[in-house]
């Protein structure tokens, strides 16, 4: 154990300046528009939260609450929260305290609104969960193709390219369909099909070769580095080589793909939801409300374009933050960027 | 390069081989219930479900059934369950409105990925470029039904600039055709044009600082003839690369937008299929559509092998 008694605050300024993270987060602050992009997450992620509280103290009905034949008194005058002809009230916005906000969300007459923050849970669970579960698999398979290479290698890659060969979509579809229809039964697992781990399972899945390749090719090239014959040279093992010294050099890889794996998880998951094999109902996405809304596209076209809406800015702003991400904690391609054409980047532009 | 040809044909059997049985995997043995019964969908009962166990042989060891499985496919011999069609039949008079699509929409992001990427990466850091990669940004972050949403419902619901959904043969009508197709071919296109206008100008800011591109300039030609034969051409690669990918995959999105737009194609037809649990025509769609992936990214291998002795001659990476 190390003892600190050097002056603490030199060292850590020193620390913060030198070290590459310091450096990193010193890069980012200085991207506005990153930054902002990432607020907008923040903010998109509070209003998810913050569902049960406008469902309970606001609109006073849960996602799966049905108001068909339900009448609102606003102004007194009372108006029908689905018409005879099926077609379902408009935005209230705070008319009838804050009930429907959004309107109704079809014949079935529940809360647009309280679905919304809901469905925003769902999407950004899958989003994370998925990209989670992409990223230890894809890392863990990188390391060992990358650090045993031979036939564990051959092995993994090949593996890898058979699921690669599949278009991710289809790949997604068809296991989003049997699994819906059958559930998933392997071993100690048990997933019932309406169970919200079969789409964070199919799409952490589907994604690990986009990201076990390029991984994969970084490790092979960082197993050559003078750090790695050092560290064998000192009698590291397998297991240390691949986790003391491997892995803290992709971590900026790893991060910066974890976070892009967000957007583009979010994505797929939007995509199959809206074909309905993505989550199931009592569950509800955004992608599974564009889909159900897509049936009044004609007459209540807000039922598909605002959840739309929340997908695009959810995934515009990971995807922003990300490539600013990017720009600080790999500033190399900035570097390249300027050698070649002799124009720096203005600051702050996030891409 | 017959060498060539017969290696990258011999891998591709092998890759047709492991799809295949992957498919077969996915929709036969990793779900926990009977197949029969996830195949009879909405309407089982369980005289249909025996009859379907008979037909497809679920009562088999798995490789027979793998068999009886591919035989079926490949013969033609696909019932659907919900509307007790022929799949293969279904798929085949699908085939027009679905590459009608591809094609046109292909067309349209080529162009317009190029034009962009090429735009911008002359005025990197310009404002035309940041307005450009403002664009290009949203549009990698479209969901696509979002898109379609948006213009079915003011160009086609509101304003009824466009007629909605449907599919014209050509040979009927070319004007109607297009006209019936102009909103899916401008949706599939923009979730592509961004990031082949992305690519192409980061591809292109590397050319740019080759010897060769100098040594142009050096001799006195003018920019936009060292842009257009010196960067362009080689900066096309990648380009040219990816599209084979995508374009290969392309059935995809097809599925998507055929659905918004009730085009009456493959993708149409999935759609559907999926909307009622239909498993057969699933299966099928899923088994030609990565066999024509397949296929398609050996072609490209090949002319590209073709176009550049490198590649053939040279060590191959795998």
């Amino acid at each position: 154990m190390r003892v600190v008694s050097e002056p603490n605050a030199e060292e850590a300024a020193r620390a913060a300046a030198g070290s590459p993270w310091g450096l990193a987060w010193r890069r980012l602050r200085r991207n506005r528009v990153a930054l902002a992009f990432l607020g907008l997450f923040i903010l998109i992620v509070a209003f998810s939260l913050a569902a049960p509280l406008w469902a309970d103290n606001v609109a006073h009905s849960g996602p799966n609450d049905t108001h068909t034949l339900e009448k609102l008194q606003v102004d007194g005058e009372k108006r029908e929260v689905v018409n005879p002809s099926g077609r379902p009230i408009g935005a209230q916005w705070l008319e009838a305290d804050g009930k429907f906000f959004l309107g109704a969300d079809g014949r079935l007459g529940r809360d647009e609104m309280v679905r919304l923050m809901y469905g925003g849970r769902t999407s950004l669970l899958i989003g994370f969960g998925s990209a989670l579960i992409t990223t230890v698999i894809a890392t863990l398979l990188a390391l060992l193709s990358g650090y045993y290479r031979g036939w564990t290698d051959t092995v993994i890659s090949r593996a890898l390219d058979v699921v690669w060969a599949f278009p991710v979509v289809l790949l997604g579809i068809s296991l989003g369909l049997t699994l819906a229809v059958g559930g998933l039964d392997i071993g100690p697992l048990h997933l019932s099909s309406s169970s919200i781990w079969i789409p964070i399972l199919i799409i952490g899945g589907v994604m690990v070769p986009y990201m076990a390749r390029p991984l994969r090719g970084e490790v092979l090239s960082l197993r050559e580095k003078e750090f790695v014959e050092a560290a064998e040279a000192q009698g590291a093992g397998a297991m240390r080589v691949m986790f003391g010294e491997l892995l803290p050099n992709l971590a900026s890889t790893i991060i910066i793909f974890f976070t892009l794996g967000i957007a583009n998880n979010m994505l797929l998951e939007s995509t199959l939801s809206f074909l309905g094999v993505g989550v199931q109902p009592p569950g509800t996405s955004w992608g599974t409300m564009v889909g159900s809304g897509f049936d009044l596209i004609a007459s209540a076209p807000q039922l598909s374009l605002i959840p739309g809406v929340m997908i695009l800015l959810t995934v515009l702003s990971v995807n922003v933050f990300g490539d600013g991400l990017r720009d600080a904690l790999d500033p190399r391609s900035k570097l390249r960027l300027e050698a070649h054409t002799g124009i720096a980047e203005p600051e702050g532009t996030a891409v | 390069m017959g060498r060539f040809v017969i290696r990258r044909l011999g891998g591709m059997v092998a890759v047709l081989f492991a799809v295949s049985v992957l498919t077969f995997l996915i929709f036969n043995v990793v779900p926990s219930s009977d197949p029969a019964v996830r195949m009879a969908g909405k309407n089982a009962n369980p005289r249909l479900v025996q009859s379907i166990t008979e037909e497809w042989g679920f009562d088999d060891p798995l490789p027979q059934q793998y068999l009886t499985m591919m035989e079926k496919i490949f013969t033609g011999d696909v019932i659907s369950y919900e509307g007790r069609e022929n799949v293969v039949e279904r798929i085949v008079e699908g085939i027009p409105a679905t590459f009608s699509l591809c094609i046109g929409a292909a067309v349209i992001w080529m162009f317009f990925g190029i034009l962009f990427g090429y735009l911008s990466a002359v005025r990197a850091g310009g404002l035309l470029d940041r307005a450009l990669t403002v664009v290009a940004v949203a549009g990698i972050s479209m969901p696509v039904f979002l898109l379609g949403a948006i213009f079915l419902s003011y160009l086609t619901y509101k304003t009824e600039v466009f007629p909605s959904g449907g599919y014209v043969e050509f040979t009927e009508s070319p004007l109607e055709w297009a006209e019936h197709l102009i909103l899916p071919w401008v949706t599939l296109a923009t979730i592509y044009v961004g990031f082949y206008s992305r690519v192409l100008r980061s591809s292109m800011l590397d050319v740019m600082n080759e010897d060769y591109v100098r040594t142009a300039r050096a001799k006195g030609l003018g920019e936009r003839r060292v842009m257009t034969r010196h960067v362009m051409r080689n900066s096309l690669i990648p380009i040219i690369t990816i599209f084979g990918l995508d374009f290969g995959a392309l059935i995809g999105g097809a599925i998507l937008i055929e659905g918004i737009f009730s085009l009456n194609g493959i993708g149409q037809y999935t759609y559907e299929s999926l909307k009622n649990f239909d498993l057969p025509p699933v299966m099928a769609v899923v088994m030609f559509g990565a066999f024509f992936v397949v296929l398609f990214n050996a072609l490209v291998d090949i002319a590209y092998a073709w176009l550049d002795p490198r590649i053939r001659l040279g060590t191959e990476a795998r």
